[in-house]
C-alpha cells in the first residue's frame, strides 16, 4: 500500500511536468498575446513592457526561468493583467473560495444524490421511486448556467430572501445559491447512478442469502448492499470533485463569488500566461491527487481490490 | 503618434486664468432632501486591472482612479473643464509652455500636502521604461519635451519637460503648440502619485492597506472579482461639499444577472442588455436612460492586396453600405436609442457638424435602388453573385447585427455573406494582419474631437486595419492639427469617405443604463462619461 502510494506520487511528477510544458507552448502559440489590444501599442512601449515581463527572451529560456522559479522559490510569476497581484496572490485569494462552495456543493450532491438513489431503489416502482427519478432527471437537466439566473430571479427578485451575489467572506446567505446551482446536476447524476447500482446489487445472490437468513431490511441495506452499490458511484465522484472546483466559472460569473474559475477563464481570454499556467498546474495536481484518493477508496469499498 | 486639436474647451479657456472654487455644493438643487445613507453602488462588467493612475488602462479602473485621485483639472457634468488640484493655468503666447498654479489646501489622505513635485514624479514615472506602463504613449501624445526619447530609453526620465518651479507652481514644456493641453490633464495617466508610498511598497502600493491618494475618496476594500469599496477621504480639500460617503463597485459579469440585481434594489446603476431597452422604458420610464456616447460601430473593408478583388471596386463598397437599412439595426436589433450612422464621426462629438451627405437625404428605397444599380455596374448579379466572408468578435449583440446585415444584403442584393466569429484576441490579430474580407470595428473617442475618429483612416494610422489610403484625406487631417477652423476640413473628409466608402458606418453608441431615481446628478451630458462620485448624491425616497 505505502509503496503503491509512493509509486503513484513518483509518476505524478513527470505527469505534471508534461502538463506544464504542453500548456506553456499551447498558450504561447495561441493567436494574440497579453498585450494585444484594439489600440496597438507603439513599438517602443511594447518593447518596454515585454522586457519587464521577460517576454523578449526566447521561449525555451522563458520556460526554463518559469520552471526554476517554481522549483526554487515556489513563485508562479506575475500577472500581466493585474499589476498589484501575482499568481500566488490570485490563487491564494480565489482557491479557498472555490474550495469552500465546491466542497459544500460536492457534499450536498453526494449526500442528497445517494439518499435519493437508495430510497428510489428500495421502493422500486413505487411513487417514491418515480418522484425521486423525476427529481433526479429534472436536476440533471439543469446545468449551473441555467440554475444561476433562475435562482437569482426567484430568491433575490421575487422572494427577496437572498442577496443576488457576492461572497462576504462566505457568510451563509451568500453560499446557498452557489451551492444549489453547482450541485443540482451532479446530484441528479449521482441519484441515477446510485439507484441503478443499488437495484443491481439488491438482485444479487448474496443479498438474497442475507435476506434468507432473516436479517432485517435495514441491516441488509446498510451492512451488505451499501458498499458494492457505492463502488461505481465513487469512481464518478472522484472526477466530479475536481469538476466542481474547476467547473465553477459559471458560479463565479453569476454570483460574483470571486472564486478561481473566473480568474482561470479570464486569464485565458486575456492571455495572462502566468495566471493560466498557475491555475492549470493547480488543477492538474488536484486531479492527480484526487485520482489517487479515489483508487485508494476502491480498496475500502471492494475487498477484491488490493494494492 | 497623432495629436488632438481644438477642443471646444480650448476656446473657453484660452490663456485666461481660471478663478478657483467654481464648484460648490451647489450640485444639489434646492428642495431636494438627501438620503441618510449616501452609498452609491454600481455594476462593473469586469475586474479592474489596476488603480495605479500611471498604469490603469481599462475604463472600469479609470472610473475608480478618478475618485481616488485628482489631477490638475476635472470635468464637470457637461464635460467642460473645471479646476482640480490646479486653480488655474497660464499658457505662453506660442502655447508651448503651460504654467499651472496649484491650490495650497490640497492634501494626500495621509495629511501630506499635494505639491507640484508629486505631479513631476508621476509624469516621469509614466514615461519611465522601468514602469513599462501601457499608457506611456499618452505622455508622448501630450507632446511633453523629450517624451519619445525617454520612452525609447535614450534619455533619463528626469529630462521630461515638466518642472516644479516651487511647491505650488508646475511648468510644462511642449514640443508642439497644443491649445487643448489642459483638457488632457483630466486623464488618469496625469494624476499625481505619492512617491514615498510607492517607494515603500513597490507594486503593492495600490492595495487598500497601503494606498495613499489625493482624491475625494480612499480605497478601503478590494475583493478581486467580487467588489471594491471607496470611502470619503477626510483630507480632501473639498470634502465638505462631497455628499456620497461610500462607493461600491460590484463585479457582475452577466448583464442579465446585473439587471435582476438592480431590480431587486441591490444596485443604483447598471447597463441594459441589448434589445431590452424599449420594454424597460415602458415599465420603468424614470429609470431606463439612453444618451449618446462617443463611440462608433462599423464594418471595414479590407482594401489591401490581401483583400478580395471585389472590394477594390468602389461601386461594390458603396452598394453594400447603401443597402444597410440602419433603422432596422437600431430599432429592431439594438433597440437602445442608438443613432443610425451615416458618417464615421458621431454627431455627439464636440464641435463636429455632421455634413449633409447625399444619402442622408435619401429614403431607404432610394438607397436600395442605388445599391442595386451600383452592384450591377460592378458586374455582379443573379448569374454572378457577390460572395465574401464577414468576421466579428464573439458576442451575442455583434452576432445579431451581423445576421441582420447579411440578411439585408441577401434579400436586397442577392449577396452571399458568410458569417464567422472569433475570440477577441484572435480577432484583433487577424484583423491587424489583414486576414479578413469584411470585419467589424468600433472605436470610442480618446478625447472629444473628431480627429480621434478620423485619424483611424489616415494611411499611416496603426489602427487602419482595412488599409484605406487616400492622399487628400491624409492632407486634410494634417491640416486640421494646426487649423483654427476644422469644420470645412472634417466635412471634406467625411465627403470623401462617402464617395470612397472604405468603411460602412452602422450606428453610433448610446449609453443605455438603468439609473435609480434616487441617484442625483448623473452626468448624462458628459459624452465621454467621465463621472466623479463626489458630484453625485442620493435622494431620500
Amino acid at each position: 500500500m505505502v509503496s503503491y502510494i509512493f509509486r503513484r506520487l513518483l509518476i505524478a511528477i513527470p505527469t505534471i511536468l508534461i502538463l506544464i510544458v504542453a500548456s506553456f507552448f499551447l498558450i504561447h502559440f495561441a493567436p494574440g498575446g497579453p498585450f494585444t489590444s484594439e489600440r496597438p501599442l507603439p513599438p517602443a512601449v511594447l518593447a518596454n513592457i515585454e522586457a519587464r515581463y521577460g517576454l523578449d527572451q526566447p521561449l525555451w529560456k522563458q520556460l526554463w526561468d518559469y520552471l526554476t522559479n517554481i522549483v526554487l522559490h515556489f513563485d508562479f510569476g506575475p500577472s500581466f493583467k493585474f499589476k498589484d497581484r501575482d499568481v500566488n496572490d490570485i490563487i491564494a485569494q480565489g482557491f479557498p473560495i472555490s474550495l469552500t462552495y465546491g466542497s459544500l456543493a460536492f457534499l450536498a450532491a453526494s449526500i442528497v444524490g445517494i439518499a435519493l438513489g437508495v430510497t428510489a431503489a428500495i421502493r422500486h416502482n413505487s411513487w417514491i421511486d418515480y418522484t425521486a427519478v423525476s427529481m433526479g432527471i429534472g436536476a440533471q437537466a439543469l446545468p449551473n448556467f441555467i440554475m444561476g439566473p433562475i435562482l437569482i430571479l426567484v430568491f433575490t427578485l421575487w422572494l427577496g430572501w437572498l442577496p443576488g451575489g457576492g461572497w462576504n467572506g462566505g457568510q451563509w446567505p451568500y453560499l446557498i445559491m452557489p451551492v444549489i446551482a453547482l450541485s443540482t446536476s451532479y446530484m441528479g447524476n449521482i441519484a441515477r447512478l446510485t439507484r441503478s447500482s443499488m437495484l443491481e446489487v439488491l438482485n444479487s445472490n448474496f443479498i438474497r442469502t442475507a435476506r434468507a437468513k432473516g436479517l432485517p431490511t435495514r441491516a441488509v441495506i446498510w451492512r451488505h448492499a451499501m458498499k458494492p452499490t457505492l463502488l461505481p458511484v465513487v469512481s464518478y465522484l472522484g472526477p466530479v470533485f475536481v469538476y466542481v472546483l474547476t467547473g465553477s466559472v459559471f458560479v463565479d460569473m453569476y454570483f460574483s463569488t470571486g472564486g478561481l474559475g473566473q480568474a482561470y477563464v479570464g486569464s485565458a481570454l486575456t492571455r495572462d500566461y502566468a495566471v493560466l499556467l498557475g491555475v492549470t498546474i493547480l488543477y492538474g495536481t488536484l486531479t492527480v491527487v484526487v485520482n489517487l484518493l479515489t483508487d485508494l477508496a476502491y480498496a475500502w469499498f471492494d475487498p477484491k481490490i488490493r494494492y | 503618434m497623432k495629436h488632438m486639436t481644438h477642443l471646444a474647451v480650448a476656446t473657453l479657456l484660452s490663456t485666461t486664468m481660471l478663478t478657483g472654487a467654481a464648484i460648490a455644493a451647489s450640485h444639489v438643487p434646492e428642495g431636494v432632501t438627501l438620503a441618510d445613507d449616501q452609498t452609491f453602488t454600481y455594476r462593473v462588467l469586469d475586474e479592474h486591472s489596476s488603480v495605479d493612475p500611471q498604469v490603469v488602462e481599462d475604463v472600469t479602473g479609470a472610473e475608480i482612479v478618478r475618485d481616488l485621485f485628482e489631477g490638475l483639472m476635472n470635468q464637470n457634468e457637461d464635460g467642460k473643464l473645471v479646476p482640480g488640484v490646479a486653480t488655474g493655468f497660464e499658457a505662453s503666447e506660442d502655447k508651448m509652455t503651460y504654467t499651472f498654479t496649484l491650490r495650497e489646501d490640497a492634501k494626500w489622505s495621509n495629511g501630506d500636502p499635494v505639491t507640484a513635485g508629486d505631479f513631476v514624479y508621476a509624469w516621469r514615472r509614466a514615461a519611465d521604461p522601468a514602469l513599462a506602463s501601457p499608457y506611456q504613449w499618452f505622455i508622448e501624445l501630450m507632446s511633453l519635451e523629450n517624451a519619445g526619447e525617454i520612452i525609447a530609453g535614450e534619455m533619463e526620465p528626469s529630462e521630461l519637460g515638466v518642472t516644479a518651479v516651487d511647491d505650488y507652481t508646475l511648468e510644462v514644456r511642449l514640443t508642439s503648440p497644443l491649445p487643448y493641453f489642459p483638457q488632457m490633464t483630466t486623464h488618469a495617466t496625469t494624476f499625481p502619485a505619492p512617491q514615498s508610498v510607492i517607494e515603500e511598497h513597490g507594486d503593492e502600493w495600490t492595495k487598500p492597506e497601503n494606498i495613499v491618494s489625493n482624491g475625494a475618496y480612499v480605497l478601503t476594500e478590494h475583493l478581486p472579482n467580487e467588489r471594491s469599496t471607496r470611502e470619503r477621504n477626510e483630507m480632501y480639500w473639498d470634502n465638505e461639499n462631497t455628499i456620497i460617503d461610500k462607493v461600491v463597485a460590484l463585479v457582475i459579469n452577466d448583464e442579465n444577472v446585473a439587471l435582476t440585481r438592480y431590480l431587486a434594489g441591490e444596485l443604483d446603476r447598471t447597463d441594459i442588455p441589448a434589445g431590452q431597452y424599449p420594454q424597460l422604458k415602458e415599465e420603468y420610464p424614470e429609470e431606463a436612460t439612453s444618451f449618446p456616447r462617443l463611440c462608433n460601430y462599423y464594418y471595414t473593408f479590407n482594401v489591401s492586396d490581401s483583400g478580395p478583388e471585389a472590394f477594390q471596386d468602389v461601386n461594390v463598397r458603396r452598394a453594400l453600405a447603401m443597402a444597410v437599412d440602419r433603422n432596422i439595426i437600431t430599432e429592431k436589433v439594438m433597440q437602445g436609442g442608438q443613432p443610425p450612422a451615416y458618417t464615421f464621426t458621431p454627431a455627439a462629438v464636440a464641435g463636429f457638424e455632421p455634413p449633409t451627405l447625399p444619402w442622408t437625404e435619401m429614403s431607404q428605397a432610394e438607397r436600395d435602388q442605388m445599391a442595386k444599380d451600383l452592384l450591377a455596374e460592378a458586374g455582379y448579379g443573379p448569374d454572378n453573385p457577390l460572395e465574401f466572408e464577414m468576421v466579428y468578435n464573439t458576442s451575442e449583440a455583434h452576432e445579431k447585427v451581423a445576421v441582420a446585415l447579411s440578411q439585408l444584403w441577401k434579400s436586397k442584393l442577392g449577396v452571399q455573406a458568410t458569417l464567422a466569429n472569433m475570440e477577441w484576441k484572435v480577432f484583433l490579430e487577424e484583423r491587424g494582419n489583414q486576414n479578413f474580407e469584411l470585419a467589424r470595428g468600433a472605436w470610442c473617442g480618446d478625447y472629444n474631437e473628431a480627429s480621434t475618429f478620423l485619424d483611424l483612416l489616415d494611411s499611416d494610422s496603426g489602427y487602419n486595419d482595412g488599409k484605406f489610403s487616400n492622399e487628400r484625406v491624409d492632407e486634410l487631417l494634417e491640416q486640421a492639427k494646426t487649423s483654427d477652423d476644422t469644420t470645412p476640413l472634417y466635412t471634406e473628409v467625411e465627403e470623401i469617405l462617402y464617395e470612397e466608402m472604405p468603411v460602412i458606418p452602422i450606428y453610433h453608441y448610446a449609453g443605455v443604463y438603468m439609473l435609480d431615481t434616487d441617484l442625483g446628478n448623473w452626468p448624462v451630458d458628459n459624452v465621454e462619461q467621465n463621472w466623479y462620485s463626489k458630484n453625485l448624491y442620493k435622494i431620500a425616497e
